[in-house]
């Protein structure tokens, strides 16, 4: 039997040759050797075909079988080609229909659960629903009263259930540093960038239009705009519907519009590696120390010595306001910082 | 009179969803970055200004409706920057520009 062309490459003759400390080169001489003898060795035969007649005749017909062998072979090489083809002229189509039947069916069956389901939930409205207990009772009575805090849902989330909302800034910025880990192109430590980072800031948006003048101008009107907003939402919290999470979104946002428009450069003055640094933690730790401050005087029935102020006023309801403010810083930089990350690796 | 405004404001808001299918039908069916842009921002623009005039119309005029405007006025001023930019990335980076449109030098 002779060996595949392609036998000297073949993952297990590698592993033979490795055993045996061989090279490919000596390999490739055997191989040659080999094929140098099955040359001579047809030579020979030929030779001694062309002796007798009768000889030469078998070697006709074995020339004729070989011949129509090669016949079957492209056949056979034609049929390999159509397999290997499949996909490409056929395959992709049919994948294509399958992804679109399986999507729509998709699509109808999670449908048609969510219509099930909602047409067993109880009437909106009803007083009997379950959500009507003693907790929203609670809430809607004495809110005011316990909280200082005309947005009854920031009451909620900043006095009731403000450890959920610490934990939920404190996933935001574990977020963030994940992201750090995985993305962030450091300097050396004489503060010079590295080789790395000076390519990711080379690539930085290579071919989008820099300094361009039209958005410069609408940045111009439009960031003092959405920052103030953002402020607003964050400061009026406990008054509005608003807070932390969605002011800090829209400062962020902001801030994000600003880099677009003038470039890392400019940017930086705001906001760069020492200051997010201080801003993000910051607050977390104020908002660790207040809450869990509020938390012991709660539990424990002391004075906690938070004036409530009037509901209503801007200065009131203890300490949604600085908490709400904290969120707002965290959930702004590390949005802005997210944005950072992967553009270039950092700020 | 209740019908009445009823009416209108049904018509502004048909006509708004109208607009709003025409440019999503737009945006999958042209071929080109640019022609995909032009009918994205019928959505943008003139679906939404009928929607919130729709909007302020069963409402009446509050102060909610100056709200509304300032939305309206948000959108105009942003999506077509957001459109200008888009295009200039298309015209620097696509190598058959040709194909799509005129190119004067």
């Amino acid at each position: 039997m002779k060996p595949r062309s392609d036998y000297e490459q073949s993952a297990w003759r590698r592993l033979v040759r490795f055993v045996d400390g061989e090279s490919l080169a000596d390999a490739e001489r055997r191989a040659e050797e080999m094929r140098e003898n099955d040359a001579q060795s047809q030579q020979a035969a030929d030779t001694e075909a062309e002796l007798s007649f009768e000889q030469q005749e078998k070697e006709d017909r074995e020339d004729r079988k070989r011949r129509l062998e090669t016949e079957h072979e492209k056949e056979a090489m034609a049929l390999l080609e159509k397999y290997r083809n499949w996909p490409k002229e056929h395959g992709v189509k049919i994948f294509g229909r399958l992804y679109a039947i399986m999507a729509v069916l998709l699509c109808l069956i999670i449908i048609v659960t969510l219509l099930v389901t909602v047409s067993y939930l109880p009437e909106f409205g009803q007083p009997d629903n379950p959500n009507n207990n003693e907790v929203v009772r609670k809430y809607n009575e004495m809110g005011l009263e316990e909280t200082g805090a005309t947005n009854i849902v920031a009451g909620m989330i900043l006095d009731y259930r403000a450890f959920d909302t610490l934990g939920e800034s404190h996933v935001l910025f574990v977020a963030a540093v994940c992201v750090m880990i995985l993305l962030r192109l450091e300097l050396t430590k004489d503060g010079k960038p590295t080789d790395k980072k000076r390519a990711a800031e080379e690539n930085d948006r290579l071919y989008e239009p820099k300094n361009d003048k039209i958005l410069q101008l609408s940045a111009k009107i439009l960031v003092p705009i959405i920052i103030m907003y953002g402020i607003y939402v964050i400061l009026n919290g406990h008054l509005s519907p608003g807070g932390g999470f969605s002011g800090g979104a829209i400062i962020g946002a902001g801030l994000i519009l600003y880099v677009n428009a003038f470039g890392f450069k400019e940017a930086t003055k705001i906001l760069n590696r020492k200051n997010y640094a201080v801003i993000s933690v910051v607050p977390l730790l104020f908002y660790a120390l207040a809450k869990g401050y509020s938390f012991f005087t709660g539990a424990n029935h002391l004075e906690s010595g938070i004036p409530k102020g009037t509901p209503g006023h801007i200065l009131s309801s203890g300490l949604i306001l600085p908490l709400n403010i904290c969120v707002g810083l965290v959930v702004a930089c590390t949005m802005y910082h997210f944005y950072t990350l992967f553009r270039k690796g950092g700020m | 009179m209740e019908i009445v405004r009823f009416a209108v404001v049904a018509l502004f808001l048909v006509a708004s969803l109208c607009m709003a299918v025409i440019s999503v039908a737009g945006v999958f069916k042209f071929r080109f970055i640019l022609n995909r842009m032009h009918a994205a921002a019928i959505c943008d623009s003139f679906a939404l200004f009928i929607a919130m005039i729709g909007i302020a119309i069963a409402y009446g005029f509050t102060f909610a409706t100056v709200k509304v405007l300032l939305i309206v006025l948000m959108v105009w001023v942003a999506s077509p920057v957001s459109s200008h930019l888009i295009a200039r990335l298309e015209v620097t980076t696509d190598k058959h520009l040709s194909e799509e449109c005129e190119v004067r030098d």
